[in-house]
């Protein structure tokens, strides 16, 4: 179906660095972020006079499992281009890449789109490259003093992913983002948690007018951010008749913002040329032995058959192979049959309050929550109470401080359910009743949201350990029997 | 392993050395104690390297050429660094930022190039051999020049990582000396795979010149004796190869077509490699610095302006323009075709002899500053081009002299066959001697 005009078109190009243990083209180590500066460097990665390129097969391997994830042809003699410009972070000069001959082409990955349902967006190609060094800018933004430049990442093994212009907005983008992320995180090829390994150029356009390509979006988040401002900006342009420059954009992930590059970076003549110190590759035939593990999809329709997920919780859990490898963990270590309960606290409740402490899956114990699960279960504590046990795990695990088992909690902070007779809750009720008259006059009128305040002033004088549903059959029989 | 040293303080009244060590190490080995001099583009650990260049004044490499290291290994004493056209670009080794290499045969006369420091030092006596690298014919045109052997082995038989890179599909580092004995000697050191180098293969030289050459056919291409060769010269070789025939190797005449585009298609190959590859010479990580309070790219300007010598600048901006968008498939993919024809015509006429002979160079040793039009230069190179081109084996042995000064003998092999062209030029010098 051809897009309407005014439709919002995005197309990708995922830059992601393969977990290799050492470079693309020399043994220097690739772990190198709690070391200091140009630490692991050799001739090779420095670019000094004389060295040459020779290839890490593991990277090369690590981007056909990718290729033959992703559905990718694998073409029959790929080879690597020098690509020429001048930066003071890349050591040669020129980068080594692909450029006509890379070493997949098609393809695609299925995403959640925005219309509800499984979604293609097809895939260009991958082709595989090096990482340039870093600068360090000494000094302020505006009157830098002087740089310094790390080769530390210089030849780390990237692979650049290029979509076709297949998404319909910002939102779709991230979902392919984290999709794809999903995916290589399966693959073991990649670790998304280390800093700056993926970096993300996107191209965005409104159908009827030029296409702007956005560069530098370093985090997932990044991407819904750059491109939902680049919607803003190029409507309102096209909303005050004026038209959208085809142009490169930078950015600004701290303001959040897209700004113009500068007139110069956009003029480059790469002067591709094959490089003439490597070979071509061969390698169609490694496809054979290559085994690819259980993907999201396949995980995610096992969810739903063996543990009785909901599509939506089967979706968020399998969405992270922590998170996913977290849940079987819970639910292996628990036979009675919990995972549906399982499964929304953790694809819920967890989520939620990690994301709320911006908070690593890997400190929590899955028999922590093993225990909290087991424990809602069996009715001994109420949803709420299980919220704070929750919340006092995490805030201890946080802070480094010894930790307490749900049971240990549920003690110390006496939070097992109140005894639900009437007897031990009747006297809260008067209580409640006696304080606020006028919504029990209310509740009496029917007015459905009173009985709600009522239950909530109850459960504030049980401290949350009582059981909702009773006091609320409680409210009911009092009110009413007050009433005759 | 044993170290010994041997002083090295010899007269160089021919500039053949750029940085000499005193005294210089060696070890144990079938070289133990032979000097050997080393080109300046091919790194030597400790030891300034330069390329002749002032981009490079000052950069001593932390790590050794794989040939360096074997040679090392081999028990050879590396006595010093010699001096060559900057960057290996030139055919006279006029082109050295620190001053031209003068020939031992006549001083008033160029060396060749651009390995023309290694030439001279053997051909002077300094040391016994010397290595030298070969784009274009940098290794035979001053072996011919000189009157020494030099040898341009098969492309992937010598590793050619630390060799500083000027154009990576056609060169070679490969060996000079006194005599084919030696080349061999000291071919049979640095040959061999390096997985360092990808494109170096699993070739080891394990050979000793046999002079026997009963049955041999030799191809004799007419463009080698035709237009633009100095007749003296191409006389002196024609006798050269009438003593290959009394041995008992019978000529064939051939021709290479392909020769009418084999210069132009080697300038627009070397110059499109070297833009790429002396991009890096930036002043960041080696050789003079740039001015930390200029914008980058002023600073990259001003310290590639400084150190790069005319006859480099010239090169790198061909190459630019030859890989420029919109001219790519006019000269690079162009040039690639024309050197496939190259091959095909080397490979049709190896169907039918053993080796190719012919003049190495179309005349003797110019005069200093005798040439000075950079296109006239160039056509100098006609001759050697084609096995780079190729990636044949091709030497050049003393055949004689014109002038009274040396000529060469070239003799070019089938790919991989270095074995036979070293063969056929102990043949001859076995029987001359």
């Amino acid at each position: 179906m051809a897009d309407a005009e005014g439709q919002v078109i995005v197309g990708l190009e995922v830059h992601c660095q393969l977990d290799t243990k050492s470079k693309l083209f020399c043994g220097c180590s690739t772990d190198y972020r709690s070391d200091g500066p140009n630490t692991h460097v050799c001739p090779i990665c420095l670019g000094l006079p004389g060295a040459m390129p020779a290839l890490n097969r593991m990277a090369i391997e690590f981007a056909m499992k990718v290729a033959k994830a992703l559905n990718c042809e694998i073409i029959n003699e790929a080879e690597f281009s020098r690509k020429n410009y001048f930066y003071p972070d890349l050591d040669k000069a020129y980068q080594i890449t692909q450029y006509d001959k890379p070493l997949a082409l098609g393809g695609y990955l299925e995403i959640e789109g925005d219309g509800g349902g499984e979604k293609k967006v097809r895939l260009t190609r991958i082709h595989v490259e090096e990482d340039p060094g870093r600068l360090l800018h000494m000094g302020n933004a505006e009157r830098g003093k002087y740089s310094l430049v790390d080769y530390n990442r210089a030849g780390i093994p990237l692979i650049e992913i290029v979509s076709e212009p297949d998404m319909r907005s910002p939102k779709e983008a991230r979902k392919f983002l984290n999709k794809l992320r999903a995916t290589l995180e399966y693959l073991s090829v990649f670790d998304s948690e280390k800093e700056g390994s993926l970096r993300v150029d996107a191209n965005i356009s409104i159908k009827g007018s030029e296409r702007v390509e956005v560069k530098n979006i370093t985090s997932y988040k990044g991407v819904e951010k750059a491109l939902t401002f680049e919607v803003t900006r190029q409507k309102n342009l096209i909303r005050r008749g004026q038209k959208i420059d085809r142009e490169t954009r930078h950015y600004l992930e701290a303001r959040g913002i897209t700004q113009s590059a500068r007139s110069k970076e956009q003029e480059h003549d790469y002067r591709y040329f094959p490089e003439p110190d490597l070979r071509p590759l061969r390698v169609k035939s490694w496809l054979d032995n290559i085994v690819l593990p259980e993907l999201p999809d396949a995980r995610r329709e096992r969810f739903i058959a063996q543990y009785g997920c909901s599509p939506s919780h089967a979706r968020t859990l399998t969405g992270e192979l922590k998170l996913a490898n977290f849940f079987e963990q819970v639910v292996r270590g628990d036979p009675s049959g919990l995972s549906p309960l399982a499964a929304t606290w953790i694809a819920d409740t967890l989520i939620g309050e990690l994301n709320y402490r911006d908070m690593s899956l890997d400190l929590v114990d899955p028999a922590a929550m093993i225990g909290l699960v087991q424990l809602l279960k069996s009715g001994t504590i109420t949803d709420k109470s299980g919220v704070e046990i929750l919340r006092v795990i995490l805030d201890q695990r946080h802070k480094g401080e010894a930790t307490e088992t749900p049971d240990a909690i549920v003690k110390r902070l006496d939070l097992g359910k109140a005894p639900s007779d009437d007897t031990a809750l009747l006297p809260v009720i008067n209580e409640v009743i006696a304080e606020n008259p006028k919504a029990v006059e209310d509740y009496r009128h029917g007015i459905d949201a009173s009985g709600n305040f009522l239950v909530g002033q109850a459960m504030k004088k049980t401290r949350g350990k009582s059981d909702p549903k009773v006091l609320y059959q409680l409210f009911s029989k009092v009110v009413r029997t007050k009433e005759v | 392993m044993a170290r010994h040293t041997i002083p090295f303080e010899p007269d160089d009244p021919c500039h053949s050395f750029l940085t000499t060590c005193t005294p210089a190490e060696y070890g144990d080995g079938p070289l133990a104690g032979v000097a050997v001099a080393v080109k300046d583009n091919i790194s030597t650990k400790g030891i300034e390297t330069t390329c002749a260049s002032k981009i490079l004044k000052g950069y001593i490499p932390p790590y050794d050429a794989h040939v360096v290291g074997l040679l090392r290994s081999a028990g050879a004493a590396i006595v010093g660094k010699t001096n060559m056209d900057e960057f290996g670009m030139g055919t006279t080794t006029e082109n050295s930022a620190f001053g031209p290499t003068l020939n031992p045969c006549d001083p008033s006369r160029v060396p060749g190039g651009s390995s023309g420091g290694s030439a001279a030092a053997v051909a002077a006596g300094m040391v016994r051999m010397a290595l030298g690298s070969d784009t274009g014919g940098s290794i035979r045109c001053p072996a011919a020049f000189c009157g020494i052997v030099g040898l341009k082995p098969s492309y992937g038989r010598v590793s050619r990582y630390g060799l500083i890179a000027y154009s990576n599909s056609l060169e070679q580092i490969g060996p000079l000396g006194k005599t084919v004995q030696d080349i061999s000697t000291l071919m049979g050191v640095i040959a061999g795979y390096d997985r360092h180098d990808s494109t170096s293969q699993d070739r080891p030289y394990r050979h000793t010149p046999a002079a026997d050459i009963k049955g041999l056919k030799i191809g004799i291409p007419e463009e080698y004796f035709g237009r633009g060769v100095d007749p003296h010269v191409a006389d002196v070789v024609r006798k050269a190869i009438a003593r290959l025939e009394e041995c008992g190797a019978t000529t064939v005449p051939c021709s290479i077509p392909s020769m009418e585009y084999a210069l132009a298609a080697y300038y627009v190959t070397c110059t499109s490699e070297a833009s790429s590859n002396l991009a890096r010479f930036d002043g960041v990580r080696y050789g003079p610095p740039p001015d930390t309070r200029k914008p980058w790219h002023d600073a990259f300007q001003e310290v590639r302006r400084a150190g790069f010598g005319a006859e480099v600048r010239r090169r790198i901006l061909l190459g630019t323009f030859a890989l420029s968008s919109g001219y790519y498939g006019k000269y690079y993919a162009k040039a690639q075709v024309a050197r496939e024809n190259v091959r095909e015509d080397f490979n049709r006429i190896f169907h039918d002899v053993d080796v190719i002979a012919g003049p190495t160079m179309p005349t003797i040793a110019f005069k200093l500053k005798e040439k000075t039009d950079p296109l006239s230069m160039y056509l100098a190179d006609i001759l050697t081009v084609p096995a780079n081109l190729a990636g044949i084996p091709s030497i050049s042995v003393p055949c004689g002299s014109s002038e009274g000064m040396p000529v060469g003998l070239q003799i070019m092999g089938r790919m991989f066959e270095d074995e036979r062209v070293v063969d056929v030029a102990y043949a001859y010098e076995q029987a001359v001697n």
